[in-house]
Order: C-alpha cells, then sequence, then structure tokens
C-alpha cells in the first residue's frame, strides 16, 4: 500500500500573540508547527502500512523550514518526504494544485491522507478540493479506517449524521482529531530520521503560470471588548455580587 | 447567474436573502437549486423567499456524496455560466464546495461570516487562527465559490407574490467509486444550542459525569435549561453529545448569558462562544485564559460555586 500523507506547516494558534492597539494577531516570529491534525492522519499511514506493508511518503507545500517539520513525521513513521517551495502568492487553488501535480510525480499511490483541516485556518478545503483535481473519491471527516487489500470502509462524522462509507483505491481521506491518539517518536527514530531522504522540489518544476484565485486583502483584528471583572475573595460574597451584576443586566428573567 | 445550494432549507432561506441583495447589485439573476427528487411546493417557496429561478435537478441518488453532487453542479455552472455559487456550510456543503472549487480551478472561501462586494468584486471575510483573527478575501477571478454558515444572514420575508420560473432537468451524474454503506441519525440529546439565550456550559474541570447535574441544575433556574460544553467532555469523555459541544469544530453560539465552568479557555472553545452578549467564567486557577473572554468571574472551585449560584439565583428570580 502506498500512502502519501499531505502535512502543512502552520502557526501555533495557541502561542500566538496579539497585539495590544491593533488586536491583530503577531505572526512574526511566531512559534511553527505541524498543524494537529495531520499527526493524526500520519499515525493512521502507520497503522495501515503496519498491516499492510507499503511506503509512507510525507508532501509538504510550504516554505524551507518546513523541512524541520517533515523530519518529526519521518521520526513517526514515514518512509520520505517531499517539500515543495511555497510560491510567493498562494491560495487554496494554488496549493491543491502544487499537491495535486506533486502526487503525479511521486507517481502511484494507493491512499491520500490529510487532516480534515488545518488548525491555523480551519478551512477544510485542501482535502476535497485535492481529491477533486485528482479525480479520485473523498472520503471526509473518518474517525475510524478500516483498510483492507482491494477496499477501505470508514465511519464518518457528518455533524447530524454518522455516515459509513466504503471505497475502492486510490482514494483520499480526511480524518478527524478522534480518529486516534499520534505516537511520540522514540529518541532512536528521531535519530534515524535523518538518514531518510527529502526530496526538495520547485513549484515551478512542476507546474508553471499558477496564479492565486482569492487573495486575502487584510488580516484585522477581532474587538473582545469584555468587561473582565473577577470575583475572588470569599465565595459566598462573590456569589452574590455576580447574581446583582447579572440582574443589573437584565438576564435574570 | 448566482447560484444558491444547501440540502438546509433554513440554510438555504438564508443565502437567499444575501443571494439577492448580491445579486442586484450586480444586475444578475438568482437562482436556486434543488437536488433530489422535484419538489413543487419547495420550489415555490424557495422563489417566494428571494430566489428569481430555481433549478430542480432530480436524480435518483438516495443520499448525499460529494463526488456526485458535485459533478451535478458542476453541470449546471457550466451551463448556467454561472459567476458566483454560493453553498450552505454545513459538514456536505463544505466538502462539496471544495470538490467543486477543484474541479472548475475556482476560487473558493469556506465558512464566510461575512459577504460583500468591494469595487465590483466579492470579498469573503472570514474567522482564521482560532478565532484571533478576520481574513478579508478577494476574489480576482470567477466563478467565486463561497460557503456560508447557519445564522450569518436573516433570511427575507416571505413573499408568494413573487414571480419565478421552475426550470427541471434530469442530470446523470458521474459515477463514483465509491459507496454509502450506512447513514444514521447521530445520538443526540435534542439539544440546540445555536437557538438558545441562556447556556451554562462545563468542561475539564469536572471530576464525574455525574457532576454535569450541577450545571443542568443552573441552567434550569436560569430558565435556559440549555447545557453546553467543551471539546473534552463531548468529542473525547463523551460525557454529552455533540449536539453540546461549543467552539470551533463544534457549534457556533451567541446566547444572552454564557456561563462557563471549569472551561480553561482555549482559543478553539473562545472561538465558538466569542458572540455571545455577556459571558461569565467560573474557574479555581486565577489565571486561567477564560477570565480574559468573560464579562464577570469568579475563582473557586466549582463544586462550591456552582451550587451556591444556583441558590442565589433561584432567590433573585423568585
Amino acid at each position: 500500500m502506498n500512502i502519501i500523507v499531505c502535512a502543512k506547516q502552520v502557526v501555533d494558534a495557541s502561542e500566538m500573540k496579539v497585539d495590544p492597539s491593533t488586536k491583530k494577531p503577531i505572526l512574526q516570529g511566531a512559534p511553527q508547527k505541524i498543524s494537529d491534525i495531520d499527526k493524526n492522519a500520519m499515525e493512521e499511514a502507520i497503522k495501515i502500512k503496519d498491516k499492510h506493508g507499503g511506503k509512507i511518503t510525507v508532501l509538504t507545500v510550504g516554505p524551507s523550514d518546513a523541512k524541520e517539520r517533515i523530519k518529526e513525521l519521518l521520526a513517526m513513521g514515514a518512509d520520505e518526504g517531499v517539500l515543495v517551495s511555497h510560491p510567493e502568492k498562494y491560495d487554496y487553488h494554488v496549493i491543491s494544485s502544487l499537491l495535486a501535480e506533486a502526487i503525479k510525480k511521486i507517481g502511484q499511490y494507493d491512499m491520500v491522507l490529510c487532516g480534515e483541516a488545518s488548525t491555523d485556518m480551519f478551512s477544510g478545503q485542501v482535502g476535497p478540493r485535492l481529491a477533486g483535481l485528482l479525480q479520485i473519491p473523498q472520503v471526509t471527516y473518518a474517525q475510524s479506517v478500516n483498510a483492507e487489500k482491494d477496499k477501505v470502509t470508514a465511519e464518518r462524522n457528518m455533524g447530524d449524521k454518522a455516515v459509513t462509507t466504503e471505497s475502492t483505491y486510490p482514494v483520499l481521506i480526511t480524518v478527524t482529531k478522534e480518529i486516534n491518539e499520534p505516537r511520540l517518536p522514540s529518541l532512536m527514530q528521531i535519530l534515524a530520521a535523518a538518514n531518510k531522504p527529502i526530496n526538495e522540489w520547485t513549484a515551478e518544476s512542476l507546474t508553471s503560470g499558477l496564479r492565486p484565485m482569492v487573495e486575502t486583502i487584510e488580516i484585522k483584528g477581532v474587538p473582545m471588548e469584555r468587561k473582565n471583572i473577577v470575583y475572588q475573595d470569599d465565595i459566598d460574597e462573590s456569589v452574590g455580587k455576580l447574581v446583582d451584576s447579572l440582574a443589573k443586566e437584565g438576564v435574570l428573567r | 447567474m448566482i447560484i444558491i445550494y444547501s440540502d438546509d432549507k433554513k440554510l438555504t432561506l438564508e443565502l437567499l436573502s444575501k443571494g439577492t441583495e448580491i445579486a442586484k447589485e450586480l444586475d444578475e439573476k438568482l437562482t436556486a437549486v434543488i437536488i433530489g427528487k422535484s419538489d413543487e411546493a419547495l420550489a415555490k417557496e424557495y422563489i417566494a423567499y428571494g430566489a428569481d429561478n430555481v433549478y430542480v435537478a432530480e436524480t435518483s441518488l438516495e443520499s448525499f456524496k460529494a463526488e456526485e453532487y458535485t459533478s451535478i453542479l458542476e453541470n449546471i455552472v457550466k451551463e448556467t455560466k454561472s459567476d458566483a455559487i454560493l453553498i450552505g456550510s454545513n459538514k456536505n456543503g463544505k466538502e462539496l464546495a471544495s470538490r467543486l472549487a477543484g474541479k472548475l480551478n475556482a476560487g473558493c472561501v469556506i465558512d464566510t461570516t461575512n459577504l460583500y462586494l468591494k469595487n465590483k468584486k466579492l470579498t469573503a471575510e472570514r474567522m482564521v487562527y482560532s478565532g484571533n483573527a478576520i481574513a478579508v478575501e478577494q476574489f480576482n477571478s470567477k466563478p467565486n465559490i463561497a460557503t456560508v454558515p447557519s445564522k450569518v444572514f436573516d433570511p427575507l420575508k416571505r413573499d408568494d407574490s413573487r414571480k419565478g420560473e421552475i426550470i427541471k432537468k434530469k442530470i446523470e451524474p458521474e459515477k463514483s467509486n465509491s459507496k454509502i454503506l450506512k447513514v444514521q441519525e447521530m445520538k443526540t440529546e435534542g439539544v440546540n444550542v445555536e437557538d438558545a439565550e441562556i447556556i451554562v456550559s462545563c468542561g475539564r474541570g469536572f471530576k464525574n459525569k455525574d457532576d454535569i447535574k450541577l450545571v443542568d441544575e443552573l441552567a434550569n433556574v436560569l430558565k435556559g435549561k440549555t447545557v453546553g460544553c467543551s471539546r473534552p467532555i463531548a468529542a473525547d469523555l463523551k460525557w454529552l453529545s455533540e449536539d453540546h459541544w461549543i467552539g470551533l469544530s463544534g457549534h457556533k453560539v451567541k446566547p444572552k448569558l454564557y456561563i462557563a465552568a471549569g472551561i480553561s479557555g482555549q482559543i478553539q472553545h473562545i472561538a465558538g462562544m466569542r458572540d455571545s452578549n455577556i459571558i461569565v467564567a467560573i474557574n479555581k486557577d486565577p489565571e486561567a485564559l477564560i477570565f480574559k473572554s468573560a464579562d464577570y468571574g469568579i475563582v473557586g472551585d466549582l463544586y462550591e460555586v456552582l451550587p451556591k449560584l444556583t441558590h442565589a439565583v433561584k432567590e433573585k428570580m423568585s
């Protein structure tokens, strides 16, 4: 079974600082990591490889420091990495087209695994978009995956419905955070990952003339005006003050 | 032509409202799409709520599947030479819009919280970085695809005197190599947090499933009767069904009063409740992030605070 795991380097939103005057996030120098749910995709790939054998390739479109993130996934259990350089201007169209071209260059594959969405943007667009470009079935929001020799079955969380979907290969599957608990690589695995190959391809070498269809014209801050009145003395007193405040706000009716 | 599609009727009506506004500005027609069995009454309703036309794509498909539905919409978009496609942002809608965007090499913005024309170009806003910022995205090439979650726009008033054309066509979708084996209603407790006016939510600060009754009791005296929770309670511990889950990947709520008990205030949770009118936090850790997003807070053990608060509210309201 040849599996391609698409992973994205993202800003760690939980460590993100916000400029107190503009309320805009400070992106420069913010810590980077692999989007959490992509690690769940990686973990699932390892489980499938353990069962059926084969090869796992990690595919990333990103800046050159994303190489360090690919190493983390190689340590978890991927066999090989591919890093496609980030074009200067990009949107989901550009990124998924590059992923599709890279996958065609990698060649033979049975399964593409993605996280349901990245933790920075949380669009969930790349997986299904890529499946459309590759003209293969998409099995989204998988909470469990059972890969057999010629077909795969997944239990999917579609909000108000639980849907069981089956597909032949090749197929693209997006997984949710609940599907598994990603392993932590051992020191030995981390050291061994240094010897695994990471191929670096430029965007231009894969395709030319790609341009974004959507442009981000502004990142605005989100004003959060809250009173921030915190009572922290005696509990009875605090409760009394809170109830008085809520009554004044008119919500105790 | 501007196209509206959702498998959720309520969402379709909301999209029609925004769609009419944009169609008018661009001097375009607004078409609502129905996929599945022909439903004359529904088509007429869509016209009464703002559609200029309704396109009924009749198919024998029994349930939603992104591959087939994408190929149907792709046909309609090409046939009608549509400039913009607005799709309801439930899970089906998101994967449909994204696949369609891939097929058409089109720009696509998921979960837009605002949609307008700027310099005649469709412009969409969406929350990014776990609700820490808003990205303003502008389409610079057609067609434009955007998905809109429920409750972002209000539907227009129904006007049964409106006239429109109903176009019916049989469309045979492309075959796909996947099939749906089973569709099951998710286990729910019938809670609708998105419509609730008062919500009391619980998080990791609760030690046992039984202790959630403390939240129930407070919700009851507040006449909100609605209990919410953060991710761990619904997704990991499964103490409550997912219809209670408030957050980035759960439900987004905007009640008059939101009380968060034993919730640390991870930004993913804040993203789901930040539009609440008044936010109250109860947490034993004075440094908990939740206090930064709260109007009022009590630092204390929820096992002590909640019963006392329930009692005090009861007294105040009687």
